[in-house]
């Protein structure tokens, strides 16, 4: 959990954040996180117990860029109870390692979301629990937005 | 050193809509009917494989004590939407094992009213405290905050890409794959669906996950499968209605997930289906072009495309061309999916895996009526469970 000031109406707030997932860095620049294998270089998001493609167990922690192209997306339009829609599922190469994520900050229709499209990650607030604690989620935006 | 195994009875219930009849019911019909087909009962089967993903499990040895209890070793099988393909080549490993020369594989699945599959995670209550959790350390549900594990959209996803490698593969060439399927099944009694609906139909109505509108998805339904597998010995022992009748596997292939980059973040099922088909060919000693139907795993219309080009019946990122030829449409080089498939026969999961088998055997048969494949010799039948778990089967009519 990252303590924050937050600028509020001229009053410094301490606000304290804490990351949706464990392999989002929050701070000055948030990023993603990567579990890389020291032996063959395949990367993970997930908390793991060895390396699905070369069986080593050795792993180094490496940032993931935060510019991408999506290479595979869908609009979900119908979701489960409870989970707000539409939302933009995608696939999203940043330079080498595929990351799931929502692309956010678009209109969700086909015309203004395309594979192939350059995006960047960016951050959002998901909500608050009761201690005033902020989740931040992430998703990646179209360069320009 | 391994003697052919042939299916010797096989059956399916009607797919959609059963109110009154529960699993053990569909089993039981899907079995009785596949024994009376092969002309045996329950005293000649020496293994019996049940596939069930949705009932809470020992389906086999409930549907024995309504068709026969004779303490045969009975294994109960899940396998995602493979289930049934699992249990049809469990019973077929033990067969060519030497444990028995005759067995029963069934699979049966309730799903009228499903409504949305793979949809999970517990939203989080408003007033607990945010704490990591899991393989992620999430806070919150991710299900439509980190991508979706809903199949549409997972599926959907996965049509896409194709359409970033090679590009063509158009909202209205994925609308035109489902109006082929609705066509198809107008001739098929047992499916779930047999209205044949229009281009426009099927664009605009409801939007599921873009590009599937809902009847570019498969049909939760339910249903039953089962079928009678006898070794070559055995078989040779018949009378000659059954040897002319029985259907060679000339190949049974199970696959599951190789590495491959990025398999972890959107499922690959390109790879373990390419690789299972290759089995299979090497195996059948028969090629894609030889091939006189498929029966593929159209869970969702924009699956049918990519496994065009994963079974290898066009040349790699040619699946939409070969669509557009009309190869796959019944009168095509390749008829797929001329059962209805998926998105108009329905797809009781566990069922499916046998029921595609036995709309093969059927057409290899003769007996497939208004949509008979004419002369048909060789066929293929293909499933694939997400997480991943790929069958296929290639069937061949017993020699005259």
């Amino acid at each position: 959990m990252t303590e924050v000031s937050v600028a509020s109406t001229g009053t410094a707030i301490s606000t304290s954040q804490i990351p949706i997932v464990d392999y989002l860095r929050l701070g000055d620049r948030p990023h993603l996180v990567a579990h890389e294998c020291t032996a063959c270089g395949a990367r993970y998001f997930d908390r793991r117990n060895g390396c699905a493609r070369c069986f080593g167990t050795q792993f180094r922690t490496i940032d993931v860029p935060t510019d991408g192209t999506i290479t595979a997306f869908t609009i979900v339009a119908v979701a489960a109870p409870g989970v707000p829609v539409p939302f933009v599922p995608a696939v999203v190469d940043c330079d080498g390692t595929k990351v799931r994520a929502n692309v956010i900050n678009v209109e969700p229709t086909p015309e203004n979301v395309r594979v192939g499209m350059p995006v960047r990650l960016a951050t959002y607030v998901v909500g608050r629990d009761h201690d005033g604690t902020e989740a931040i989620g992430f998703g990646f935006e179209p360069v320009g937005a | 050193m391994t003697d052919d195994v042939w299916i010797l009875g096989i059956s399916m219930t009607k797919f959609g809509k059963h109110p009154d009849l529960d699993i053990v019911d569909l089993a039981a019909q899907a079995s009785q009917d596949a024994l009376r087909d092969a002309g045996v009962s329950m005293s000649d089967i020496g293994v019996l494989a049940a596939g069930n993903l949705m009932g809470g499990g020992r389906l086999g040895q409930n549907l024995q004590k309504q068709i026969g209890q004779t303490g045969i070793p009975v294994y109960n099988v899940t396998n995602a939407c493979a289930t049934g393909a699992t249990a049809l080549r469990t019973v077929i490993m033990a067969i060519k094992a030497g444990e028995c020369d005759m067995g029963l594989a069934v699979g049966s699945e309730k799903l009228s009213g499903a409504g949305l599959l793979g949809a999970g995670g517990q939203a989080k209550a408003a007033d607990s405290a945010f704490e990591p959790q899991g393989r992620f350390g999430a806070v919150t549900s991710l299900d439509g905050r980190i991508g979706t594990d809903t199949m549409p959209g997972v599926f959907a996803q996965i049509g896409m890409e194709y359409d970033h490698k090679y590009g063509g593969a158009t909202f209205d060439v994925f609308a035109r794959i489902s109006e082929k399927n609705h066509s198809h099944s107008t001739l098929n009694p047992l499916a779930a669906y047999t209205k044949r609906l229009s281009l426009n139909a099927i664009k605009n109505d409801v939007m599921i996950a873009y590009p599937n509108t809902r009847p570019m998805c498969s049909a939760n339904c339910d249903g039953g499968a089962a079928a009678v597998v006898v070794s070559g010995e055995r078989l040779r022992r018949m009378d000659p209605d059954q040897r002319r009748r029985a259907v060679k596997i000339s190949a049974s292939v199970l696959t599951s997930d190789p590495w491959s980059d990025g398999c972890q973040i959107l499922p690959d099922i390109n790879t373990l289906t390419r690789n299972a088909s290759e089995q299979a060919y090497k195996a059948a000693g028969v090629g894609p072009e030889d091939l006189d139907l498929v029966e593929l795993h159209d869970c969702f219309a924009t699956a049918e495309l990519v496994h065009y080009d994963n079974l290898q019946l066009c040349k790699p990122g040619e699946a939409v061309d070969f669509f557009e030829s009309g190869a796959t449409w019944r009168d095509g080089t390749t008829p797929v999916n001329v059962s209805g498939g998926l998105q108009s026969k329905g797809h009781p999961i566990a069922a499916t895996g046998i029921a595609n088998v036995w709309e093969v055997c059927h057409h290899l048969r003769g007996e497939a009526g208004d949509r008979q494949i004419q002369d048909a010799k060789v066929g293929l039948a293909h499933v694939i469970g997400l997480g991943s778990a790929c069958g296929v089967h290639i069937l061949e009519r017993a020699a005259a």
